[in-house]
């Protein structure tokens, strides 16, 4: 079958079963996109900036675990849509994102909207194409989708020039991918696994800390299943929320800069950390030369530069963390024994006792913790949670009962602000049947503002809940805890209507100062199935708490601090 | 950590924008390239790479790992006993004693390559401590230009 290279792109998205792309027009992608005003294979969600349909997709991705899909036009288009990229990069969120570029006699002449556009993403994706012959199509979209999506998942960038989507060429795509200088490791070394758990037999305070591997693998059946064999205390990073539930007896909750005080005392603490999808990050471990001091590591994930980048392991496994997770239960439920480890779960427990999460109520003002909580009263299990990124999104982790993996979508790695409307967007059109919530500051929110208009028109009913404080409240703590209280440009005293942009744009909008003022809010939002903003008017000077001072070590938290 | 100098061969497959993989990892990661070599493998749809580079055992470990990652990436060898080689051309003014320059040369297995108007052109290739001395030993005879390739390698 002979077609154009417009015409291949479809035909591969169908072959891939992709049932949404989100995208932007443009002058160099109009021949892909006239191919798309064709099919009735797929559905396009218009969104009103590139970088919202990227996050669009990371959102649809992310809730779903298939493979997200973006298209933009070349020059500013692409260029919009680089945050997005690399926000997919830094989270492991398989995307194929599409681009057009200028003619291929034109690259090369800063031709109008010509930006090097693989020259950019190479360091923000897994790995990126420029398509020099229609003749290539196949293989190369072929290969994006399955780059993307195995190993350690990433974005995968496909640039193509204009005249390459005119070409007339065969298109087949039954050739199985095959690339030589790319085979992801799935299974771990079982001897090295063995070696593991005999660590784990001997540990006295063993303690699993687990990461958004947990997720990307589907792994997390498996890893409640382990962590309920073994009775050893876990916590789990930002990124992992979900995989085990709130309520589970062995969960510390999350570790970290805000992180628990238990959750931080028990890293601080063990003598032997089994580290399951987790990256080391710096806002998890704090001050490196403290951090886990007493403790041998285990480290287990897919990507093996992951392993020893950060802090020296022990016993590294490298292999697909549900496989290693199978195996190791294989192993340990014929040797561990649960009542060597309760003394230690004691004294974990006890912590949790002495410094549990906690904030003061206020009977003049809502606390944004309790919106959140109330939140989870009201939906729980019902409700996909997107955040944005700042207080809100720490609070979100900190107090949102999550009982399932994939619940909690965020930018974790880049932090994104902007990322949680449009992610909510493509995570409602993923699982359509849960309550779409995007947990927000007034900061966040306007930085995606124009999705409005994408989520009316395409009816896709997402409830933005701003917890308002008039601030950029993030940066504002730590201009108060750390540059003597100079509040530089993070008074957000001055803005919009939210109620009445909401309305502007055909949405519902709410203003809330009470808690029965939100209950009759979130209900009537959720009732009403309508794209929603509620402006929760919070405390102003609440802060996140605990908080481990940049560059500090784990177990030197500010428990308490009291802004006005 | 003290720094270490390492050779390292990076097989890769010979296509398009590969080598600006290799330099925007070390780059964007802060890693040192003290020298780099590449051509294509005769024969094979394979690029051979030889980098030298320096850094503490975890950069260095780091470094080869990541270079693992990169999808065009065969195959990477951290080497750690192999021939290694480098060449150096110089030009010199015919104003100084031929015969001298090629004594020299012959002391370092190089030899003059090139004769022209007023200059010869002379070659050495060895190993790159050696080649440090051989530009010492040629000060006194001013040369007109010195070219210097990175270093190849080859695991015994």
């Amino acid at each position: 079958m002979k077609i154009s290279g417009a015409q291949m792109v479809i035909e591969a998205l169908i072959a891939e079963n992709v049932d949404t792309v989100f995208g932007y027009p443009g002058g160099a992608i109009m021949n892909i996109y006239d191919e798309i005003y064709k099919q009735n294979s797929f559905k396009h969600i218009l969104t009103r900036h590139e970088q919202a349909a990227v996050h669009a997709a990371e959102g649809y991705a992310k809730v779903s675990g298939k493979v997200g899909v973006a298209m933009i036009t070349s020059g500013p288009g692409f260029t919009n849509a680089v945050t997005g990229l690399a926000d997919a990069y830094m989270d492991s969120v398989p995307l194929v994102v599409i681009s057009g570029q200028v003619p291929m006699s034109l690259i090369g002449t800063d031709a109008f909207q010509e930006i090097d556009a693989v020259g950019i993403s190479r360091s923000c994706t897994k790995h990126n194409y420029l398509v020099t012959d229609a003749k290539d199509l196949p293989r190369v979209l072929k290969e994006a989708f399955y780059i993307a999506s195995s190993g350690r998942p990433g974005p995968v960038h496909v640039d193509i020039p204009k005249d390459i989507t005119a070409q007339i060429e065969v298109f087949d795509y039954s050739t199985p991918t095959h690339l030589e200088t790319y085979k992801p490791t799935v299974k771990g070394n079982v001897r090295q696994i063995k070696k593991a758990v005999m660590a784990i037999k001997e540990a006295k305070r063993p303690l699993f800390y687990i990461g958004g591997g947990a997720i990307n693998s589907n792994a997390a059946q498996e890893v409640r299943e382990l962590v309920k064999m073994t009775g050893i205390p876990a916590v789990e990073t930002f990124m992992a929320r979900g995989t085990l539930r709130y309520d589970d007896p062995l969960l510390i909750s999350m570790p970290g800069m805000h992180g628990s005080y238990a959750a931080n005392m028990a890293m601080s603490e063990t003598d032997l950390m089994i580290s399951l999808g987790a990256r080391f990050d710096d806002r998890v471990t704090g001050k490196l030369s403290e951090f886990a001091k007493h403790a041998k590591i285990i480290h287990v994930d897919v990507d093996p530069a992951s392993i020893s980048k950060i802090v020296k392991v022990d016993y590294p496994i490298v292999g697909d963390l549900r496989h290693v997770v199978k195996n190791m239960m294989e192993i340990a439920s014929s040797v561990i024994e649960k009542e060597r480890y309760e003394p230690w779960l004691e004294s974990v427990e006890h912590f949790d006792k002495l410094h549990p999460l906690s904030y003061k109520e206020d009977s003049d003002k809502l606390k944004p913790q309790w919106v959140i909580q109330r939140v989870g009263e009201l939906l729980g299990e019902c409700a996909n949670i997107t955040t944005d990124v700042g207080q809100h999104q720490m609070w979100t982790a900190q107090f949102y009962p999550f009982s399932r993996p994939r619940q909690l979508i965020s930018s974790g790695g880049l932090g994104t602000m902007g990322f949680g409307f449009p992610a909510a967007i493509g995570v409602k059109v993923a699982d359509f049947e849960r309550v779409s919530i995007n947990i927000t500051g007034d900061g966040s929110i306007l930085m995606n503002i124009q999705e409005l208009m994408t989520a009316v028109e395409k009816k896709i009913p997402v409830i933005n809940i701003i917890l308002n404080n008039n601030f950029l409240g993030m940066v504002r703590q730590w201009q108060t805890l750390f540059y003597d209280k100079r509040h530089s440009e993070t008074d957000l005293s001055m803005q919009p209507d939210f109620v009445m942009l909401a309305r502007s744009f055909g949405g519902i909008g709410y203003v809330v100062h009470t808690k029965e003022e939100f209950d009759a809010a979130l209900n009537d939002a959720v009732e009403k199935n309508i794209v929603a903003m509620i402006d929760v008017r919070i405390d102003r000077f609440e802060n996140v708490m605990p908080m481990v001072p940049s560059g500090g070590s784990l177990f030197n938290m500010m428990l308490e601090y009291k802004e006005k | 950590m003290e720094a270490v100098r390492r050779v390292i061969s990076v097989v890769v497959l010979n296509e398009a924008s590969v080598l600006s993989r290799i330099t925007d990892l070390f780059s964007g990661r802060g890693y040192n390239i003290t020298s780099l070599t590449v051509a294509p493998i005769p024969k094979s749809k394979y690029s051979r790479l030889t980098i030298v580079t320096s850094g503490s055992m975890r950069v260095i470990e780091q470094i080869t790992k990541q270079l693992h990652k990169l999808i065009p990436v065969l195959k990477v060898i951290e080497h750690c006993d192999a021939v290694e080689k480098e060449m150096v051309l110089v030009k010199f003014s015919s104003d100084n004693s031929i015969s001298d320059i090629e004594t020299v040369c012959n002391a370092y297995n190089g030899k003059i390559v090139n004769a022209g108007d007023g200059f010869v052109i002379a070659l050495v290739a060895d190993e790159s401590q050696r080649m440090d001395n051989f530009l010492d030993a040629i000060e006194h005879f001013h040369p007109k230009e010195i070219v210097r390739s990175g270093t190849v390698a080859l695991e015994r």
